[in-house]
């Protein structure tokens, strides 16, 4: 009995193994749309890499772990965690001459405690047969009578719709944007569901004719023989290109505040904004690389060049809350 | 003297497993105390009432619908004797085996707009837009409800089967007798007796019901658990997560502590220990087709059908969905399920080997706070976990500095904390299967044992725990499968590159691919097979 019990505590508590030079990261991000770039870092530098991925708390673990904790690197998926680490001071300046040639000013922090990655735009998709191409379409547009019953989105609460919604804030105010929100419901085909490739595949069955997504997802749907056709039904459409711009989302990385391993930790960093990196984020990933002159996957570039919303992130990432409430208040997913 | 002294011991023993059981709770709702309510008044304004309807609704539904499939399937298998019977008792109980997310994302894929059924309808009929035909929408409520229920009916299906077994028949052949009918019988003996066990089996769906996260936000319905989320997630207001959680908890313990008060003065202890292995009643006919039919259409919906879309997507996408890594996964999965099986095992004998023997005041509380973590949201649970283990590492670290020693994380970075948060939540699943079995026990057991000279942990262990058998391998088997599904503590506790079946099934399902992880999903199906495979043969070598 005791050592079976021995045996037990000795399974539980033993600490996995880890190479002390290794990059240990928790990620936002599914595995498989990272492992390629991380095993191209280890095969060129040597330098291990280990994973923990979860779609929510790793800011808490991070939190709560402390100065112990063994993670030298967060990913996340979108721009308000990238805040919300740095506003919890969960992070440490990346100062690297390497990593600010890559990166726009605008899409790292100014005091380099997160850097963007990736960009991806929050595109509206529109239905080949029934709509054509919307080349002037705007965001405000949505919430227009003559779409009624036309719309189809994820849930309102989705870091994406959140961003989006929090980006109308900052340029029309709070009053306004519950208007166009509500305006938006009234539009809505069915209740918000599903995730974005969802909404391309109720186009195209013929639920609604519009659909909001982001633009990985549909050159990814492109590339899947099954969900080719889906995404053949539809047009991809570049919202307020007359005016501000579309909205785009990021994704990045922070280094933590305890990192037991900047020097390796950083190398990574710069490894993800250089060229070959940024190259795989966008010929696999079908994302928008952050560094100016890495060239697109050619998919991704036959979709054309589209102006972007120039409001800073932490500009929009202020108004989350605010989003989250407006979308409580109009009971948009109810 | 000596019997003081014992009693003590085993008051000892629940009190210290109930707390430390309580203890991440208790963490959780102190941190609901650190002030900020705007983010709750807010809720309470807008959304929370629909939220809590939402609730209500879809646990009762869900109550409703298990008990519809539940108890007649309990009851046919237990007493009558029709077509395939052996066989149907132990297969309908495989629905357990199915993570709940994933019978809800095949049935959408099957019964959604663009699904094959309905283009299917739409070819067929020459419809050309939802304008034109009702179709029952399967992303609501009732679809919902469905779903869950499809997937929880075993928990009741096999503590109330496990109980009618364990019943003495001669009450209901009395019943017989006195002219009442099978159905009669069934309402007016069989149930009242079993009452206890279906209370408990109720319990437990309840309590994953309101637990659930997946299958309601794939479902696009709003529940409590969607607020603990969006107050935490959203509005970055951990605090006020962890008052919705207080409210569903206090909910919880309500609707327990008002039925337990319901039946306060009954008791019903069953005077032969032994087991029914023979049949009341010898179905015929139309009554024995009827009977294999309702087997076989469950067995259906909740099983055969979705392992069928699964072997489909297997064989379609087994390029990608191969990983050489799998046998490692499963051993993983394996591993901690079975430690977390023997250990809630051990701690419920001893707490409800308590309750029974204790002559103090209030001898149901241990039990009662060591299973409110089973109501709480993964993720929750989680992070309730984390706050003690991480105070706990941190104070450590502090302590054995001047030794030189820096343990690091040695709780909250190993699997320790995936096992403790699992042993929270699955404890009350090990308690309510182990209850319901000693509660049929005699007291007049316990006291013949006692005046042969022999001591209460000889009584446990010389007769309880063989009267208990059935009890135990139950809860072993519910357990381990619910470990082997178990997700989203495992996905935030885990140590670095540590993967589950479960854990590796959802970076694509959290994409909506599931035919990529098809072949890890069938895995989990099948290594839950084992332990209901052996568990049923056991049971079938007794009886």
């Amino acid at each position: 009995m005791k050592k079976t019990l021995a045996v037990l505590i000795g399974l539980t508590v033993a600490a996995p193994a880890l190479a002390d030079d290794a990059v240990n990261i928790y990620s936002f991000r599914q595995p498989f749309l990272i492992q390629p770039i991380l095993d191209d870092f280890t095969k060129q530098t040597g330098i291990e890499t280990n994973v923990v991925f979860a779609k929510k708390g790793l800011i808490e673990r991070v939190k709560r772990e402390g100065k112990h904790s063994r993670a030298d690197l967060v990913l996340t998926s979108n721009f308000s965690d990238l805040v919300q680490l740095d506003e919890l001071n969960l992070t440490q300046a990346i100062n690297s001459e390497t990593v600010n040639e890559n990166v726009p000013a605008k899409f790292r922090d100014n005091e380099g405690q997160w850097i963007a990655l990736t960009k991806r735009v929050r595109n509206v998709y529109s239905s080949k047969d029934r709509m054509g191409p919307l080349a002037d379409l705007s965001y405000e547009d949505l919430a227009l009578p003559k779409y009624k019953g036309k719309l189809c989105t994820r849930s309102g609460k989705h870091p994406y719709n959140l961003g989006l919604v929090a980006s109308m804030i900052a340029h029309h105010g709070e009053a306004q944007t519950k208007q166009w929100l509500e305006g938006v419901k009234a539009n809505l085909a069915r209740k918000p569901q599903g995730n974005d490739r969802a909404q391309v595949k109720a186009v195209k069955e013929g639920l609604c004719d519009l659909a909001l997504g982001n633009s990985y997802y549909f050159g990814k749907m492109i590339q899947d023989p099954a969900q080719k056709t889906w995404a053949d039904a539809v047009n991809i459409n570049f919202p307020n290109q007359g005016d501000r711009g579309s909205h785009i989302n990021v994704s990045g990385v922070v280094m933590t505040k305890y990192a037991k391993n900047p020097e390796n930790a950083l190398k990574l960093i710069e490894f993800m904004t250089d060229n070959k990196a940024q190259n795989m984020y966008a010929s696999v990933n079908m994302e928008y690389p952050v560094k100016p002159g890495v060239e697109l996957s050619s998919l991704v570039a036959s979709w054309g060049n589209f102006t972007e919303d120039s409001l800073p992130l932490d500009e929009i990432s202020k108004y989350h809350p605010l989003a989250l409430k407006l979308i409580d208040e109009v009971k948009f997913d109810l | 003297m000596s019997l003081k002294f014992s009693l003590s011991r085993w008051q000892l023993f629940a009190w210290v497993i109930g707390v430390v059981l309580v203890t991440p709770l208790c963490f959780l709702l102190f941190e609901s105390l650190q002030g900020d309510s705007d983010v709750f008044s807010h809720l309470w304004d807008t959304v929370l009432w629909d939220y809590v309807r939402n609730t209500l609704l879809l646990i009762l539904g869900v109550c409703i619908v298990s008990s519809a499939i539940a108890l007649p399937l309990g009851w046919i298998t237990a007493y009558c004797d029709f077509p395939g019977r052996k066989q149907f008792e132990w297969a309908l109980m495989l629905p357990l085996a199915m993570p709940t997310y994933i019978i809800a994302y095949v049935y959408t894929d099957l019964f959604d707009y663009a699904g094959p059924i309905q283009v299917a309808l739409r070819d067929w009929f020459g419809w050309q837009s939802p304008s034109d035909y009702w179709f029952f929408d399967i992303r609501t409520l009732p679809g919902a409800i469905i779903m869950i229920a499809l997937v929880l009916y075993p928990y009741l299906y096999l503590i109330f089967k496990t109980a009618l077994r364990e019943q003495s028949f001669k009450l209901v052949q009395a019943s017989q007798i006195m002219g009442l009918s099978p159905f009669k019988s069934f309402y007016r003996v069989s149930m009242p007796l079993a009452r206890g066990a279906i209370v408990a089996g109720l319990a437990l769906i309840s309590m994953e019901t309101m637990a659930d996260f997946a299958t309601v936000n794939y479902f696009a319905v709003s529940t409590l658990t969607t607020a603990v989320y969006d107050t935490w997630l959203g509005y970055y207001s951990l605090t006020a997560a962890a008052k919705i959680s207080g409210i569903m908890l206090l909910m919880l313990f309500l609707a327990l502590m008002l039925e337990r008060f319901s039946r306060r003065e009954q008791a019903v202890y069953e005077r032969q220990s032994g087991v029914n292995s023979e049949t009341l009643y010898s179905l015929k006919g139309f009554y024995a087709w009827l009977a294999s039919l309702f087997c076989c259409a469950v067995l259906f919906f909740a099983f055969i059908l979705p392992v069928a879309v699964l072997l489909n997507y297997a064989f379609a996408y087994a390029d990608q969905a191969w990983n050489d890594a799998f046998f490692l996964y499963a051993w993983q999965s394996f591993k901690v399920a079975a430690i977390v099986c023997v250990i809630t095992i051990v701690l419920s004998l001893l707490v409800v080997f308590y309750q029974r023997i204790a002559k103090q005041q209030y001898p149901l509380i241990p039990g009662r706070l060591a299973s409110t973590g089973y109501a709480l949201p993964g993720t929750v649970l989680a992070i309730a976990v984390l706050l003690p283990l991480t105070m706990f590492d941190d104070r450590l670290n502090i302590w054995l500095e001047p030794f030189g020693f820096s343990p690091g994380l040695l709780l909250s970075g190993t699997l320790f904390a995936i096992i403790f948060a699992y042993v929270v939540r699955f404890y009350a699943i090990a308690h309510g299967a182990v209850e319901a079995s000693f509660m049929r026990i005699s007291p007049s057991l316990d006291m013949a044992s006692q005046s042969m000279g022999k001591s209460q942990g000889q009584t446990l262990t010389k007769v309880h725990i063989p009267l208990l058998r059935r009890g135990i391998l139950t809860a072993g088997l519910l357990v381990f499968i619910e470990c082997m599904k178990e997700l989203p503590a495992a996905l935030l506790l885990r140590p670095f590159n540590f993967e589950t079946l479960a854990t590796h099934v959802f970076q694509y399902v959290s994409d909506e691919q599931l035919e990529l992880a098809s072949i890890s999903a069938l895995s989990i199906v099948l290594v839950g097979l084992v332990p209901l495979y052996l568990v049923n043969r056991s049971m079938e070598q007794r009886s």
